[in-house]
């Protein structure tokens, strides 16, 4: 198992392209931590238990993201800012398939 | 004003583990926390969720993990002013403290102790432009008094359980119950979408679904309200309301603490490791809202600190005193209203 490039617009705009482990079992939102891409206490409050949507993105590429939970479905239906491309960081764990994954940080609420 | 050996900030489980720590000295705490109720995070966003890394736990529910913590330290009698968030904090000549809520409660110790976790727990606010100017004039985000809204006109959004509890609630006190929610799904115990949909059915609540509030109206106050429905059946309603009550849950704010005067790093505030002390004397942080090199966000480990913690505190308090700790398995736990436990002692008798 190899790292996977990803490209991650933070809160600012600022896209920063980052090389994320498949081998370690992080999530999106965890990736996004790991670099210090938005303030701590702002992202992954609940921890990755799709309980809070801190760690809502946009994703703009078209890879085929695992699909929705009920949990993630309904904080979602919860959450502010959604779209239609919203998912939770939380939710998406890094494999190889993502390769290439472009996703924007939806701003703090 | 309430007086106490240790005030504690946050209730959550390393601000209530503190208090048995400080009742082994025999010192008094009393807790404030922004929530109506114990547990911080563990009974605001997962009481029902597994925890597997308590030491001598297998696997603990969060809410059972809070409930076991307020039995481990009834003995000490702590004191709780809750739904209040510590607002101010004032040092006085003697070096003591004074914490004053956002009620206007008054605390004085001499030692305080912040257990914040992320910070006070904040209602997420629709994004809606003029909400601001409605907030107390017919826009709540908590129901506090549900008379309030007697023979009222109540609208709800939101599609979790307390949307769903509070508009079961207030059905037989208002004169009409409307819930809008983003979705026709809700998230919620089973229980109560099915009383929901009794209450629809019976015309008691009137259910507006997949739709958003995207407008409140009014002059001095709240008039009504404009609801975006959206999907097959897409049209604008503007409905007459006396209230708007939107509950989307709550998000952790650091809020005032922020602005104390402490050291912060990271959204934390950072502490000596020593004693988990802050850069003021006599105000110590300790569980998540601390940070130092290595820390990590984990209950264990606000344990741990908090019992350090109070072997500084008691240094503070009585500087003349020396204090050599005593295992519970020797020293048994007097509580403060006169209960004991301890060992029960081993039988010394000969064998014929």
């Amino acid at each position: 198992m190899s790292d996977i490039k990803i490209k991650i617009t933070d809160r600012e705009g600022i896209v920063h392209e980052v090389d994320a482990p498949t081998d370690m079992n992080m999530n999106l939102m965890e990736i996004v931590r790991s670099y210090e891409l938005a303030p701590e206490g702002t992202i992954g409050i609940c921890g990755g238990m799709a309980m809070c949507a801190s760690c809502q993105c946009y994703v703009a590429s078209d890879h085929e993201l695992p699909p929705m939970s009920d949990d993630e479905d309904a904080m979602l239906a919860e959450a502010f800012n959604v779209k239609d491309n919203s998912r939770l960081g939380c939710q998406i764990h890094m494999t190889e398939d993502l390769e290439g994954l472009e996703v924007e940080l939806a701003p703090e609420s | 004003m309430i007086k106490t050996d240790i005030l504690i900030i946050g209730a959550g489980p390393t601000g209530l583990f503190t208090v048995f720590e400080a009742g082994l000295l025999q010192l008094k705490c009393h807790l404030i926390d922004a929530l109506p109720q114990a547990g911080g995070q563990c009974s605001e966003i997962y009481p029902k969720k597994p925890i597997y890394d308590i030491p001598g736990f297998p696997e603990v529910l969060a809410g059972d993990l809070v409930n076991n913590l307020m039995e481990q330290i009834k003995p000490f009698q702590p004191g709780f002013t809750l739904g209040e968030r510590a607002n101010t904090i004032e040092k006085l000549d003697d070096g003591t403290f004074i914490v004053t809520t956002n009620k206007g409660t008054k605390h004085h110790a001499p030692v305080v102790a912040i257990a914040g976790g992320l910070g006070s727990f904040e209602p997420r606010k629709p994004l809606i432009d003029n909400i601001k100017a409605f907030e107390d004039k017919g826009i709540e985000y908590f129901i506090k008094d549900p008379e309030m809204y007697r023979d009222k006109k109540v609208l709800i959004a939101g599609g979790g359980d307390s949307a769903l509890d509070w508009s079961i609630f207030l059905a037989d006190i208002a004169s009409e119950v409307t819930l809008v929610h983003r979705r026709n799904e809700f998230r919620g115990a089973l229980d109560s979408v099915e009383k929901v949909q009794n209450l629809k059915n019976l015309g008691k609540i009137k259910l507006v679904t997949p739709a958003e509030v995207v407008s409140v109206l009014g002059a001095e106050k709240l008039e009504g309200v404009v609801i975006q429905k959206s999907g097959d059946n897409a049209e604008e309603i503007i409905k007459e309301v006396d209230h708007f009550i939107p509950l989307f849950g709550l998000s952790p704010k650091l809020g005032p603490i922020g602005d104390w005067g402490l050291e912060i790093e990271k959204n934390a505030i950072k502490v000596d490791t020593f004693d988990y002390q802050t850069n003021i004397p006599g105000i110590y942080a300790i569980g998540d809202v601390n940070t130092y090199p290595g820390k990590l966000k984990l209950i264990l480990c606000g344990f741990h600190e908090a019992t350090l913690m109070c072997q500084s505190a008691y240094q503070r308090i009585y500087p003349e005193k020396k204090y050599v700790m005593k295992y519970t398995t020797v020293g048994g736990i007097s509580g403060f209203d006169g209960s004991k436990k301890e060992a029960p002692k081993a039988v010394v008798k000969a064998i014929d």
